[in-house]
């Protein structure tokens, strides 16, 4: 569903600096990008990227400053066709926005729910502040929700406390949470790391399917590429706190221009192909594992140049250190950060 | 639940029973005793004092004096004051609601006094207001009871009149506003070093659920910051203390012993020093006993309430 319509969130020139004893830390770096209704955005990135950061900032759940600065514009579509920044709001008004129109599931789900609190109860909550809705009313609401995001026997796990349920329970409620109140965007910040296989599938469907129906737009942080497969219209790569490329997914899977990303894509574990398997299992079993050499490099000392270039194996001494690389259009929607597009997206193929 | 219940009760008496044992040695073992007060009345003979001490049943062997103290006790006969003959557990009564009083007010001033300089200590971390609630704590921990208790009266009772410099209350006037009047000064003592300790164990509990995830999964809800810090940190950072507050008991009554003198306070702990100063032993051993119970139920208590308040723990 790209570029389905209006843009519902638009995010420009976000940045994030923290305070640190070495100085300020740019954590994201003039960051970019738009989600359309009933579209889901992956944000992708190793540790460190400023994907959760970036996520962070959108709903403003980062310390103030001094700790803290963030900068650019986040704007929310109305349904006047007018949109409202949400940087600029005044913590009350951001308050009406969080949770209600916009809002957040997160990767832990073992430590994100309140241990003392019955479930019900978290999740009416919401209902209770953005609604107004009566203490009866928001647990009738609550347990519809539960139901909906697929926990069994709902009414019984109303008072449930989050210690009685499982990672997989917990996240489904975590979901019914953040959907109380029927959002227009969704963030989702690595919302299947810590769970198993099986239970990713099962919470990605069930995301699938909700946005289905409620036509939500997603913003998927994930550093999971089998995920975002899965789940993305397209993808944003971020690396060191800025975009690197932007795309479809489609296209991001088969040719990334971006040595980064194709270092990402190459990087996830596969299975020996079925064609492989009868004609060396030895061989084609014992692969290694490709990796990106190097680490993320320190905030504080970002590299000259393109951030990425000290790791990049395609990088050119003298041309990729010497100056930010900016974003250039390879495609339609299409958007690379990388001086060498060109000629790499020449020989990728 | 119930063998939770049972366990501790069994665990109790044992408790009480050695301390019974230790507290009876020690008193009995303080050089002097009770016959002191009598050397000294005008023509008192050797032969006499013996008499007497075979009268109190001094003479006979210690365990034997422990022994008849510990069944009598034990049925409620908790023997006679030395020093005018009452039943202790009548001298006792008459003086623990006074204590009762003092350590209630106190408490409830430091609960609600260390609670809120915890919290806005940990809301506001390296604020004005917290590096001011630091120093004050450490100065709080560091001040001797008794000189606080005794600046006190300087300050508000003799420079500027504003409180009574001690007693329960004054004599031929029952109104409660007299009595909280006379309360106040004793209570803010007693409370001081409760204040202290409880506002940064407070504060560093807050702290710690501050940062978790489930405060931020609060905030992502779009719940107001109050509501935030209110319902779901401080909730979760309260139930540590809980175990602390069980705690402070014991350290509440060895204030109260020394507040309870300097404010003139007719209470267990002037009762306690007086007896002390007696040798009565009937009295040190009731309320030494009365005391232990009060520490064991009060730690029992916040066990109990620690389950009730976190559903994760079940007793067993």
């Amino acid at each position: 569903m790209s570029g389905a319509g209006e843009p519902v969130l638009e995010v420009s020139e976000l940045a994030v600096r923290f305070a640190s004893t070495g100085g300020e830390v740019a954590a994201v770096n003039g960051v970019s990008f738009a989600i359309g209704r009933g579209e889901t955005l992956a944000l992708v990135g190793e540790s460190g990227s400023g994907k959760s950061v970036t996520s962070l900032a959108v709903m403003r759940l980062l310390p103030g400053a001094p700790a803290c600065r963030v900068s650019g514009a986040v704007r929310l579509a109305e349904p006047d066709g007018k949109s409202r920044e949400l940087l600029g709001l005044p913590a009350e008004a951001m308050c009406r926005v969080r949770g209600d129109r916009v809002s957040m599931i997160f990767q832990e789900p073992m430590t994100s729910l309140n241990p003392v609190v019955a479930v019900g109860e978290q999740i009416a909550e919401a209902i209770r502040f953005h609604r107004g809705a009566g203490r009866r009313e928001a647990l009738a609401a609550a347990e519809a929700l539960m139901e909906r995001v697929g926990i069994p026997e709902p009414r019984k796990r109303l008072a449930s406390y989050p210690h009685h349920l499982s990672g997989g329970q917990r996240q489904r409620v975590m979901i019914a949470m953040a959907l109380a109140c029927d959002p227009e965007v969704l963030i989702a910040d690595e919302p299947t790391t810590a769970l198993d296989v099986t239970v990713q599938a099962q919470i990605l469907d069930l995301l699938k399917r909700l946005q289905e129906r409620t036509g939500m737009a997603i913003l998927f942080i994930t550093h999971n590429l089998g995920v975002v497969a899965e789940v993305a219209d397209r993808v944003l790569v971020m690396y060191a706190g800025r975009v690197v490329e932007e795309a479809p997914v489609g296209p991001i899977f088969r040719r990334p221009p971006m040595p980064y990303t194709a270092g990402l894509i190459a990087s996830v574990p596969r299975l020996p192909t079925k064609r492989a398997i009868p004609i060396s299992v030895e061989k084609e079993g014992k692969r290694r594992l490709v990796a990106i050499r190097g680490n993320v490099p320190d905030p504080l000392h970002l590299p000259p140049g393109c951030s990425f270039a000290p790791r990049c194996e395609r990088a050119e001494p003298g041309l990729c250190d010497r100056d930010v690389p900016s974003v250039e259009e390879a495609a339609p929607g299409h958007r690379v950060r990388c001086v060498r597009w060109r000629e790499l997206a020449g020989s990728a193929a | 639940m119930t063998g939770f219940l049972f366990r501790r009760l069994v665990q109790s008496i044992v408790l009480l029973w050695l301390v019974s044992i230790i507290g009876f040695a020690v008193v009995h073992l303080a050089p002097g005793g009770p016959l002191a007060q009598f050397t000294l009345a005008p023509g008192m003979t050797q032969a006499e004092l013996h008499r007497i001490a075979h009268q109190m049943g001094l003479d006979r062997p210690l365990p034997v004096q422990y022994w008849e103290w510990l069944r009598r006790m034990l049925v409620g006969n908790w023997g006679r004051s030395y020093q005018d003959n009452e039943p202790v557990l009548w001298v006792i009564g008459a003086r623990l609601p006074a204590t009762l009083e003092l350590m209630i007010a106190s408490t409830l001033i430091a609960v609600l006094l260390g609670t809120w300089v915890g919290v806005m200590g940990a809301v506001r971390r390296y604020s004005v207001f917290d590096q001011l609630a630091t120093v004050g704590a450490m100065i709080g921990l560091s001040i001797p009871t008794f000189w606080f208790g005794l600046v006190v009266i300087y300050i508000f009772s003799v420079l500027l009149g504003w409180l009574p410099p001690g007693n329960l209350h004054t004599i031929g006037d029952n109104s409660f506003l007299d009595y909280v009047w006379h309360l106040i000064a004793p209570a803010m003592v007693l409370a001081l070093v409760t204040v202290a300790i409880w506002s940064r164990y407070m504060r560093s509990s807050m702290l710690n659920v501050i940062n978790q995830d489930f405060v931020r999964t609060a905030r992502a809800k779009g719940l107001p910051e109050r509501v935030v810090l209110m319902r779901h940190a401080l909730r979760n950072a309260l139930l540590p203390m809980i175990a602390i507050a069980g705690l402070q008991l014991p350290s509440l009554l060895g204030g109260a012993l020394v507040t309870e003198t300097v404010f003139t306070w007719p209470g267990m702990g002037r009762l306690f020093l007086d007896a002390i100063g007696y040798r009565d032993y009937p009295v040190l051993m009731g309320i030494l006993m009365l005391s232990a119970v009060m520490v064991i139920a009060s730690n029992l208590a916040a066990d109990l309430l620690y389950a009730a308040a976190d559903p994760r723990i079940r007793l067993q």
